[in-house]
């Protein structure tokens, strides 16, 4: 158990590709951090860097007090569990769990005794002796991370080790990953494109786009104040409603001049304006409470079970607008929709920089 | 589904007859004396010298020397097989080994170096080649016999393209687990690439076996010789009124075949899958 510290973190690629950018984070010890972000933004290189297969261009890894930049990926203490899980497809899982330590010249008693624990917590104990071909995608997962386990070591990588698992089991493992690391309290880097995946299992949250952080915190916090547009489009499914909009003396209005009112609070001559689909409420009529209010017509319903999703337009084009509904609510195509956000959860952001503006 | 025609047996019951035909009339013609053949030519069918020829063939030592037996030329050709397709797999395994897995300057352009030489068979550089193990005292041993030969393209390119199939993760895994480069070789990469051995081994055991040329230049000491040049041996021995042993050729033609068959036979699942098998 360690913390991880990431000192100004840089990978430049040949050809002068800058995968990572000058990443700075600190991990405490014990906890959850999930990088996340779209594919190439330098999450994988970062994950990559710390556990040693790839160089650091420029910048410092500390794993506890330990400047790992020049060690080998074997004596770094980590542990990583790959995308199609890399288990050595002619051993078996026993000896999938044991090559590490036997690579360590660790006691044979002490090996067994640490594989059964392993197989015990992650309930393989009947597949120890059979061929990863001969196990399903869930039970291989585990094997995976049995192999993690057994090492004991300072930190989890995980590299998008969900990926190839059917939705079902997927949700399955998630818990089941959540679970360990808590019983284990190991610290752990998980890296994900699912933003699901990023909320339900951080602590921390690291939001990755170009090589950049755009922000770091705990899901809920990202999720309430995205630092940018971005995040705020990134971070949420269905993605927030972002609109351009026009400072109009004291008011608001959209670039192309529907139906939108609100109160120009923050001062500037133009804003992005973002909106989360469970903060639209269907009113009756015209509001003009405080917030902003719209008027969009109804273009497809989806519904998903526990609520339903409005796909809806301004009457002269514009973006689309995303509203989430009672799954019993029922809206035609076509149809004519008020819609109103309070104040208070309405979020701004440059409208250059795309930064959020409090 | 497709139903099997009359025609479709016609096809393949030619097939095997242009295939197993030469084979049958070598073994029938074997049991035959030499006397026979040489009035009667080929014979069709089993003659009552099966026993005779085989144990003169095995067993009585001939050539000029008075000093080789078949049994000495089967031995010989088993060194020869094997050598040639063992040193053919350890050299091509590693070769590409080092292609695939580690950076060194002009990787690329020693695979395609490696790679051409397939457009020079042994017959191009055979006179430099001789040169070279002549002068190095190599001649008349199994190492002047079988060392010149390992060196090879084919099993090369073939274990490179194995070795590319299999996943970058499962590097880094091991490289993780503490597994240096040899150990992430022998605990991982040969036992990874068990059939593909396999499937090579064959090809290169048949090949090794029937290996003509080399052996004649390289052998003038009778007992180093194989069965392949045995046969040419047995042929030449046209002294006098003496009757060329048709019946001992066409034995130890039978004789010569019967290893590499059992290989192909005993094998032939782990050939198929190398070749077909994807276990990663």
């Amino acid at each position: 158990m360690a913390t991880i510290t990431l000192d100004t973190v840089r990978k430049v690629y040949a050809g002068d590709v800058e995968a990572v950018k000058g990443v700075s984070i600190d991990i405490a010890d014990s906890e959850f951090i999930v990088l996340v972000g779209p594919s190439g933004c330098g999450k994988s290189t970062l994950l990559r860097m710390i556990a040693g297969l790839e160089d650091i261009t420029t910048g410092e890894i500390k794993i506890g007090d330990r400047l790992v930049n020049k060690v080998d990926p074997a004596d770094r203490d980590i542990a990583m569990v790959f995308q199609n899980y890399a288990l050595y497809p002619h051993m078996s899982v026993y000896n999938n769990l044991a090559y590490g330590l036997k690579n360590r010249g660790m006691a044979k008693e002490e090996i067994d005794r640490r594989v059964k624990e392993a197989a015990r917590i992650l309930e393989i104990g009947d597949y120890l002796d059979r061929k990863p071909r001969a196990l399903s995608g869930g039970q291989r997962q585990r094997v995976a991370m049995g192999r993690a386990i057994v090492r004991e070591p300072a930190a989890f990588l995980f590299d998008e080790p969900l990926s190839n698992l059917d939705a079902k089991l997927r949700v399955q493992m998630r818990v089941e990953i959540k679970r360990l690391q808590q019983s284990l309290g190991t610290t752990s880097v998980y890296v994900t494109h699912d933003q699901l995946e990023a909320m339900t299992l951080a602590d921390r949250l690291v939001v990755l786009n170009g090589g950049n952080i755009e922000q770091i915190g705990a899901p809920i916090e990202v999720y309430d104040k995205p630092a940018s547009t971005f995040v705020a489009s990134f971070i949420g499914s269905p993605a927030m409603n972002l609109l351009n909009v026009k400072a109009d003396g004291d008011g608001l209005s959209l670039e192309n001049g529907a139906g939108l009112s609100g109160s120009n609070a923050k001062g500037k001559d133009s804003y992005i304006v973002g909106i989360r689909p469970e903060h639209l409420q269907v009113v009756d009529g015209p509001s003009s409470g405080d917030g902003v209010n719209l008027e969009v017509s109804v273009d497809v319903l989806e519904p998903v079970g526990a609520e339903s999703f409005v796909y809806a337009s301004f009457p002269d084009g514009g973006p689309e607008i995303v509203v989430r509904v009672s799954s019993h609510a029922r809206h035609e195509p076509g149809e004519k929709m008020h819609l109103h956000a309070d104040a208070k959860d309405v979020h701004f952001f440059d409208s250059s920089t795309g930064r959020r503006i409090d | 589904m497709y139903k099997l025609k009359i025609t479709d047996h016609l096809i393949l019951l030619t097939g095997v007859f242009f295939m197993v035909a030469p084979v049958v009339l070598t073994f029938m013609t074997s049991t035959h004396d030499a006397i026979a053949i040489y009035k009667g030519g080929v014979q069709f069918l089993p003659g009552d010298k099966f026993l005779e020829n085989y144990e003169t063939v095995l067993f009585q030592a001939g050539g000029f020397t008075q000093e080789v037996n078949g049994f000495v030329m089967l031995k010989n050709s088993m060194i020869l097989g094997f050598g040639f397709a063992i040193g053919k797999i350890v050299i091509s395994m590693l070769a590409a080994y080092a292609i695939v897995y580690f950076r060194f300057p002009f990787a690329s352009v020693c695979f395609w170096i490696i790679f051409a030489t397939l457009l020079l068979p042994l017959e191009v550089r055979i006179l430099p080649s001789y040169e070279i193990v002549q002068s190095l005292g190599m001649v008349n041993t199994y190492s002047g016999l079988i060392v010149p030969l390992i060196a090879s393209a084919t099993g090369t390119f073939f274990f490179r393209q194995f070795f590319m199939s299999v996943p970058d993760e499962l590097l880094e895994a091991a490289r993780i687990d503490g597994a240096g480069p040899w150990k992430f070789f022998k605990d991982i990469l040969v036992p990874l690439s068990k059939t593909m051995i396999a499937a090579i081994f064959i090809i290169m055991f048949v090949f090794g076996w029937n290996q003509y040329l080399w052996p004649t230049l390289i052998t003038t000491d009778e007992s180093l010789f194989t069965l392949v040049r045995g046969i040419k041996q047995i042929l030449q021995v046209w002294v006098g009124a003496q009757i060329p042993a048709f019946n001992e050729a066409m034995a130890l033609a039978i004789l010569a075949m019967l290893p590499p068959v059992l290989i192909v036979v005993i094998f032939q699942s782990w050939f198929v899958k190398g070749l077909v098998e994807s276990d990663k």
